[in-house]
């Protein structure tokens, strides 16, 4: 489980102060895909990095799996760090080494067997459907099977979530589907939780089951997909997904 | 003008000896010591998260201070340093201590440079793995920039090529060196120009088994 409470970050800029994260809370089930969307500079990719502390908040608390990793020593949060797994908008892949490498580095990282890296780099490309990619660079492959690389990259340590930085904004939209298909399925077999940071909606309809609305570092919605919704507490919530309401259902401001 | 030559073939000989001599303990110096300055440059600049106002400004000032001297005021300046080092100011061994102090700089700089190329995504996407900093300085920041480094090398060789030429004037010898004293001191036009063809047939092959290098190891492209 993953839980954020009061979580303050601001960055300094030359225009002075800018705070990212306004006293954000939030709360994340075991097994979900939960989408945080929101439009650029509303802070969603900083709240994102926050759980795996890639940001430290300025005051807060990180709970991932009833650990606070705010007061891990740094060595206790590099080993956490490798039961996050990361996939990134632009695939961030290491351009110099073949794919087999790349998915491979994770468990270098955690300076695991050779046999073991080796048996499970082949899994893991299994899985995401690029075993026969695993010489080749990441500069041959296409935008989608790169995200594919990252998947499989992420997946390599046994990751218990994935964070998932608008990991098809730089996709086409059939590719967009491709990917959230892989994700879905690797949600359901594996029971990874899924975090998914998008300026999306297809993406929030197609794979989440939660969804927060983010806007100028605060949450201003959350919705649970499973049931219909009924009500919008904020202007970008219901711009957002005013074609999901129920509409039979009367539209309630309680702005 | 052929039996000239072949007259001072064996001296020609001796000398691209001492140039290759200096060429490699200095090169040798500037990767072992450059490579880890300019990493340090690169992780502690304004911006990072390694971020040290105080030891960068010192570092980054000394970098400019000995770039900003020409080789020959430096090679003379520091002769009392040379000899500390090793224990004489004359000869193909001292040049190697001037040589070096000269280059490190440069070499630090092109490969702090070369770094700032990597794609800060890579390095964060190694952090959200769990890498420690030397996981990143080396798997991440040497394997992605090794093509740059390669680059610098090729030319940090190169401009050593023509820093050793000034070597003659502490005793270092070197194929320059040859090429002054018969060409300019005793005006031997015809071993001067074959001189200097070596030297440009030195340079090109230097350059040419560069870029080989880089596009071996280069696969961005």
């Amino acid at each position: 489980m993953i839980e954020l409470k009061n979580i303050q970050k601001s960055f300094d800029t030359k225009d002075g102060k800018f705070q990212a994260l306004k006293d954000v809370s939030i709360k994340i089930q075991e097994g979900e895909i939960f989408g945080i969307i929101g439009f650029s500079g509303a802070g969603k990719s900083t709240l994102l990095r926050v759980m795996n502390l890639l940001e430290r908040p300025d005051s807060g608390e990180v709970n991932i799996n009833g650990k606070n990793l705010c007061f891990l020593s740094r060595k206790d949060l590099l080993k956490e760090r490798q039961s996050i797994g990361m996939i990134f908008q632009n695939f961030n892949l290491l351009s110099n080494k073949t794919i087999a490498e790349n998915v491979e580095f994770p468990l270098k990282l955690a300076r695991e067997k050779k046999s073991e890296r080796i048996k499970r780099v082949a899994e893991c490309l299994e899985i995401v459907g690029l075993t026969n990619k695993k010489d080749a660079y990441p500069v041959s492959l296409s935008g989608g099977q790169r995200q594919r690389v990252g998947i499989a990259r992420a997946l390599a340590s046994n990751p218990k979530i994935l964070l998932c930085d608008e990991p098809t904004s730089a996709l086409d939209p059939r590719t967009t589907e491709n990917i959230l298909e892989f994700l879905k399925k690797i949600n359901k077999q594996f029971g990874i939780t899924i975090v998914v940071v998008t300026h999306e909606m297809e993406v929030v309809e197609q794979i989440c089951n939660k969804v927060a609305v983010m806007e100028n570092g605060e949450i201003v919605e959350n919705f649970d997909l499973k049931e219909p919704i009924t009500e919008f507490h904020s202007e970008i919530g219901e711009y957002l997904f005013k074609h999901l309401l129920n509409l039979e259902a009367k539209v309630d401001y309680v702005i | 003008m052929l039996s000239n030559i072949l007259n001072v073939l064996p001296e020609i000989l001796t000398a691209l000896g001492q140039t290759f001599y200096m060429l490699g303990e200095t090169l040798f110096v500037a990767i072992v010591v450059g490579t880890p300055l300019g990493t340090i440059l690169y992780l502690i600049r304004p911006g990072a998260t390694h971020h040290k106002k105080v030891l960068y400004i010192v570092l980054d000032g000394l970098v400019n201070i000995i770039r900003s001297f020409p080789f020959l005021i430096l090679l003379i300046a520091i002769i009392p340093f040379t000899r500390f080092v090793v224990g004489t100011a004359i000869g193909t061994t001292a040049v190697i201590v001037p040589l070096s102090i000269c280059v490190i700089p440069e070499f630090a700089r092109l490969v702090e440079q070369t770094l700032l190329d990597v794609n800060t995504g890579v390095v964060e996407a190694a952090e959200s793995m769990g890498a420690n900093l030397f996981q990143i300085i080396w798997y991440v920041l040497y394997s992605e920039a090794r093509a740059g480094i390669a680059n610098v090398i090729t030319i940090i060789t190169i401009s050593l090529l023509s820093y050793t030429t000034v070597a003659g004037l502490v005793g270092g010898g070197g194929i320059g060196d040859f090429a002054i004293r018969y060409g300019y001191y005793r005006y031997k036009i015809d071993i001067m120009f074959f001189t200097v063809l070596i030297i440009i047939i030195l340079v090109q092959i230097i350059q040419m088994i560069g870029n080989r290098t880089v596009r071996v190891l280069d696969k961005k492209k």
